[in-house]
C-alpha cells in the first residue's frame, strides 16, 4: 500500500466541488483531504456602480454565501478548510486581460484564463506549498495516463451535457499528472444523489452559469465601472458600420459593444436581419451582413497547448469546438507556422469568433487547443 | 482534525488572538452558572449573592488598573470599550487623534464618526512601530477632544509611550483613551501614571472567557453610554451583568498581576527570544519592530513578528497549521482570506513583506520543547515554500 497522500480539494461552495470533497473525505483510504477556496474577486467592489446590482445573488464564486457554504461542507466532513486570497493574481491574469480583449474588439472567455492561471497553476502551487501532493476539482472531465504515449490524456466526461473540457485545454502534463477529476465518470443527477446521500445541505443548490466577477452578467456595465474605478478612460472606438460589400451604412459607438454573430443593438434599418460578421480593432470598422455570411470553413488559432500529442507535426482529422455551446465539427487540422494552426471544417461553421478558444478532439480525447485569431 | 475535538500535540502560538481559560478561572466562575445564578439588580438574597460577586470582582479590577472601584465598568470586551471611548466622548465638530496602527475597533469607530462631522488625524508610527509622542503633540488643534493610542500593538507587541502621551493630553486638556487589550496580563498597569481617562481591556486575551471585558473610566469623564437601558454600572453600561464572566475576569487578572511579579514574564521573554533568534537564523528573514540599531523596540514578552522573503505568508500559515503549529499572518478579511497587515504596511513594509510576515505570540504556559519543535518544523516549511517560488508563468496568454 502506498503512503498516505494529502489531497487539496478546490471548493467553490457549489454542489460539484462539495461532492468531490465528500467522496474523497469518506473514502477511508488514509489520505488526508484539505479544503481550499480561492478568494478571487470581492463581489462588493463595484456594486451599485453603472447599474451593477448592489447585492450579488448567491451561486457565484467568491460571494460570502458561497464561502459560507463551502466552509459548512468542510465542517460537516470534518476536514481542515482555508480561504486563500488570490485577488491580486485574478485581477492581473483574468480581469485585466478580459477588459483589454473586449476593448480590442474580441470576445474573451475568462473561465479558461482562470482555469489555467488560478484554478490549476496557482492552486497546485498553493497545494504543494501546504504539503499536498495533488488537487481535486469538481470539473466534469476525465484524465488518465497512457503508458504507450507516455502522456497524460484529458478526456470528455461521462456526462457530455456538463462537459467542461473546452475550458481545460490549457492544462499542462504536470498539472494533469497532479489533478483528480472524481466527477469524470458521473452524471450531474448522480452527483446530486451522492450529495444527498452524504448529507450535504446544498445538494439542491442551483448551478452557477455566469461569469463569476460580473454580477448580473452585463459585461458593458462591468467595463465601465471597472475603468472608472481604475481612473481610466473608456477608449473611443466609435466607427463605421459597413455592409459586406464595403458600403458604409451607419456608425456605431464603440467596438466593445459587439461580438461576432450578434444581432441585437446594431441600430440600422434593413429588410432582412443583420449580424456582426467582423470587427476590425485597427480601423474600428464593424462589418455586418446576412446570417448566411457568418458561416466560414476556416479558422486560425495561436497560443497553443497540446495534450494527447507532444506537438502537431502534420495534418490531423479532428473535431473542433469553437465556443462553449458549440457541437464539435469535423475539420482537418494542420500546422501553420510557429505556435499557430489552421483548421478547415468539412461544413462551414457559424460565427468563428476571435478571442474564443478552439479545442480539438480525437474521439473522447482532447488533442489540444488554442485561441482563435 | 475536526473542530472541538482533542487538540493533542498541537502547539498554539497565537495568544494575541485569544487564550484558553485557566483551570482556576473555570473553577472560580463555576458556581455562578447554576447555583448563584441571581440577577445582581434583584433585592432578594439570590440577587445579593450576584451583587457581592460583582463588587468583589470590581475590587480586584480596581487593584489591577490602580484606580478607584467606582472607576471600573464591566462590559463585553475590547471592541465595546474602544467604541465606548470614541462614541461616548466625541461630538460633531470635535477632532480625534489616533494612530494608523490601532485595532479596527478604534479605526472603524473613527471612520464612522467621520460621517457625523468628527475629524481624525491618524499618526503614523516610526519604522520600528513606535509612535513618536511629539507627532501626537503636533497634531493637537483647538478642537481636539480625544487622543486614543494603544498600549501594546497586537501584531508587533511594541509598547507605546503612553505615559508621555498622557502628559501631552494633560497639558493640552484633551481626554486620553488607551486600548490596553494587548498589554493586559503582560505589563503592569497604572492608569494614574499613564494619565489616562479611559482604558479598555478584554477578558479572553488574559485567560478569561470571550464576551467579557472591563474599562477604566476616570471619575468625572463625561462618557455617554454606548448601550442604554437599565441603570447598571452606574448608568455607564446598561444590560444585566454577565456575572460568571465578570467573576472569571477578576480571577484572571488576579493571576495575571501575580505572574507579572513572579518572573513569568522574564521566562516568557527568554523563550520568545530563543524562538526569534532561531527563526531569524533562516536566510532572507527579518524582525518587524526593530529600531535603527537592529534591536527590537520595547515590547511585550510574548510576541515576535518576522518577515520572510520569497514565499507567500498565507501558505506558510496553512502549512504550519497542517503540521500542528498555530500562528497568524496578516489579518483575516470578511471571507476569511488573509490580507496584508495594516500595521506592518503603516510601518513602511512593502506589500509583499507585509503579506509574508508571521506573528508568533506565546502563551505563558509555552515550553522549551514546543519552541524546539517549531524550530524544527518551520525551516522545513519555509524551504519547501521557497522551492516553489517565484510564481511560475502561466501556460496561456
Amino acid at each position: 500500500m502506498s503512503e498516505a497522500r494529502t489531497i487539496a480539494v478546490a471548493m467553490s461552495g457549489g454542489v460539484d466541488s462539495s461532492t468531490v470533497a465528500a467522496i474523497l473525505a469518506r473514502l477511508g483510504d488514509g489520505n488526508r483531504v484539505v479544503g481550499l477556496t480561492l478568494q478571487l474577486w470581492d463581489q462588493t467592489r463595484l456594486a451599485g456602480k453603472h447599474g451593477i446590482p448592489e447585492a450579488p445573488k448567491a451561486g457565484r464564486c467568491c460571494s460570502l454565501d458561497d464561502v459560507y457554504d463551502a466552509r459548512r461542507v468542510a465542517e460537516h466532513l470534518g476536514i481542515p478548510y482555508y480561504v486563500v486570497n488570490q485577488q491580486e493574481r485574478f485581477e492581473k491574469d483574468v480581469v485585466r486581460p478580459f477588459v483589454s480583449e473586449y476593448l480590442a474588439g474580441r470576445t474573451p472567455i475568462p473561465c479558461s484564463l482562470c482555469n489555467n492561471h488560478l484554478k490549476f497553476d496557482q492552486l497546485l502551487k498553493t497545494a504543494r506549498s501546504i504539503g499536498a501532493d495533488s488537487i481535486a476539482t469538481g470539473h466534469y472531465a476525465a484524465n488518465e495516463y497512457d503508458e504507450g504515449r507516455r502522456r497524460w490524456i484529458l478526456k470528455r466526461p461521462a456526462d457530455l451535457a456538463k462537459d467542461q473540457t473546452y475550458f481545460l485545454f490549457g492544462l499542462t502534463q504536470e498539472q494533469l499528472a497532479h489533478t483528480l477529476f472524481p466527477l469524470g465518470r458521473m452524471t450531474k443527477p448522480e452527483v446530486r444523489e451522492v450529495a444527498r446521500q452524504k448529507g450535504l445541505a446544498l445538494a439542491e443548490k442551483p448551478d452557477s452559469q455566469e461569469i463569476c466577477f460580473i454580477p448580473g452578467g452585463d459585461y458593458k456595465q462591468f467595463l465601465m465601472a471597472y475603468l472608472e474605478e481604475q481612473g481610466e478612460e473608456m477608449p473611443d472606438t466609435a466607427g463605421e458600420l459597413v455592409a459586406s460589400n464595403g458600403e458604409v451604412i451607419g456608425r456605431h459607438e464603440g467596438i466593445s459593444n459587439f461580438t461576432v454573430g450578434q444581432r441585437k443593438g446594431l441600430k440600422v434599418a434593413s429588410p432582412s436581419p443583420l449580424y456582426v460578421l467582423n470587427i476590425d480593432p485597427a480601423s474600428h470598422r464593424v462589418t455586418v451582413g446576412a446570417d448566411a455570411e457568418l458561416a466560414t470553413d476556416k479558422l486560425r488559432a495561436n497560443r497553443l497547448n497540446w495534450i494527447s500529442v507532444a506537438e502537431l507535426t502534420g495534418p490531423m482529422r479532428v473535431k473542433a469546438k469553437i465556443r462553449h455551446r458549440h457541437e464539435p465539427a469535423w475539420a482537418m487540422l494542420a500546422p501553420a507556422g510557429i505556435d499557430e494552426v489552421a483548421a478547415t471544417f468539412d461544413e462551414p461553421q457559424r460565427a468563428v469568433t476571435p478571442g474564443q478558444s478552439a479545442v480539438f478532439y480525437d474521439g473522447d480525447e482532447v488533442v489540444g487547443g488554442g485561441w482563435i485569431i | 482534525m475536526s473542530a472541538g475535538k482533542s487538540q493533542v500535540g498541537r502547539i498554539y502560538m497565537d495568544a494575541n488572538a485569544t487564550t484558553p481559560l485557566l483551570p482556576e478561572v473555570v473553577e472560580a466562575m463555576r458556581p455562578y452558572w447554576t447555583e448563584q445564578f441571581g440577577n445582581a439588580s434583584s433585592i432578594h438574597l439570590d440577587g445579593q449573592q450576584a451583587r457581592t460577586a460583582i463588587d468583589r470582582a470590581r475590587e480586584t479590577l480596581a487593584e489591577f488598573f490602580n484606580c478607584h472601584e467606582a472607576e471600573v465598568v464591566f462590559n463585553s470586551g475590547g471592541t465595546e470599550g474602544d467604541n465606548t471611548a470614541l462614541f461616548g466622548i466625541l461630538h460633531p465638530g470635535d477632532h480625534l487623534i489616533t494612530t494608523s496602527i490601532e485595532h479596527s475597533a478604534v479605526l472603524q469607530a473613527a471612520k464612522k464618526l467621520e460621517r457625523f462631522g468628527v475629524t481624525t488625524t491618524y499618526v503614523a508610527p516610526q519604522a520600528s512601530g513606535l509612535i513618536e509622542p511629539t507627532d501626537i503633540l503636533r497634531a493637537i488643534r483647538p478642537e481636539t477632544r480625544l487622543i486614543s493610542v494603544m498600549l501594546a500593538n497586537n501584531e508587533t507587541g511594541v509598547l507605546q509611550p503612553v505615559a508621555e502621551i498622557g502628559k501631552i493630553a494633560a497639558d493640552t486638556g484633551v481626554f486620553f483613551h488607551i486600548d490596553a487589550v494587548q498589554g493586559a496580563g503582560k505589563v503592569k498597569f497604572d492608569v494614574r501614571q499613564w494619565g489616562a481617562h479611559l482604558v479598555s481591556i478584554s477578558g479572553h486575551k488574559v485567560h478569561a472567557p470571550k464576551g467579557v471585558g472591563a474599562m477604566f473610566v476616570r471619575k468625572g469623564t463625561p462618557v455617554d453610554s454606548l448601550i442604554v437601558g437599565g441603570s447598571h454600572e452606574r448608568r455607564r453600561r446598561a444590560g444585566t451583568e454577565n456575572v460568571p464572566g465578570i467573576v472569571a475576569l477578576a480571577k484572571a487578572v488576579e493571576v495575571a498581576m501575580h505572574s507579572i511579579e513572579d518572573g513569568t514574564m522574564t521566562r516568557l521573554a527568554g523563550l520568545r527570544d530563543k524562538l526569534e533568534t532561531g527563526v531569524l537564523a533562516l536566510p532572507a528573514t527579518g524582525l518587524n519592530g526593530a529600531l535603527s540599531d537592529g534591536k527590537p523596540a520595547s515590547r511585550v514578552a510574548n510576541t515576535t513578528n518576522i518577515w520572510f522573503d520569497n514565499l507567500e505568508g498565507e501558505a506558510l500559515v496553512i502549512a504550519l497549521d497542517l503540521k500542528g503549529v498555530a500562528v497568524s499572518g496578516g489579518s483575516a478579511c470578511h471571507s476569511g482570506a488573509t490580507e496584508p497587515s495594516h500595521v506592518l504596511m503603516a510601518m513602511g513594509l512593502n506589500k509583499h513583506r507585509a503579506g509574508a510576515s508571521l506573528r508568533f505570540s506565546l502563551l505563558k504556559t509555552v515550553t522549551e520543547a514546543q519552541i524546539d519543535r517549531v524550530l524544527e518544523v518551520l525551516p522545513e516549511a519555509v524551504q519547501s515554500l521557497r522551492a516553489l517560488a517565484p510564481v511560475s508563468a502561466g501556460t496561456l496568454a
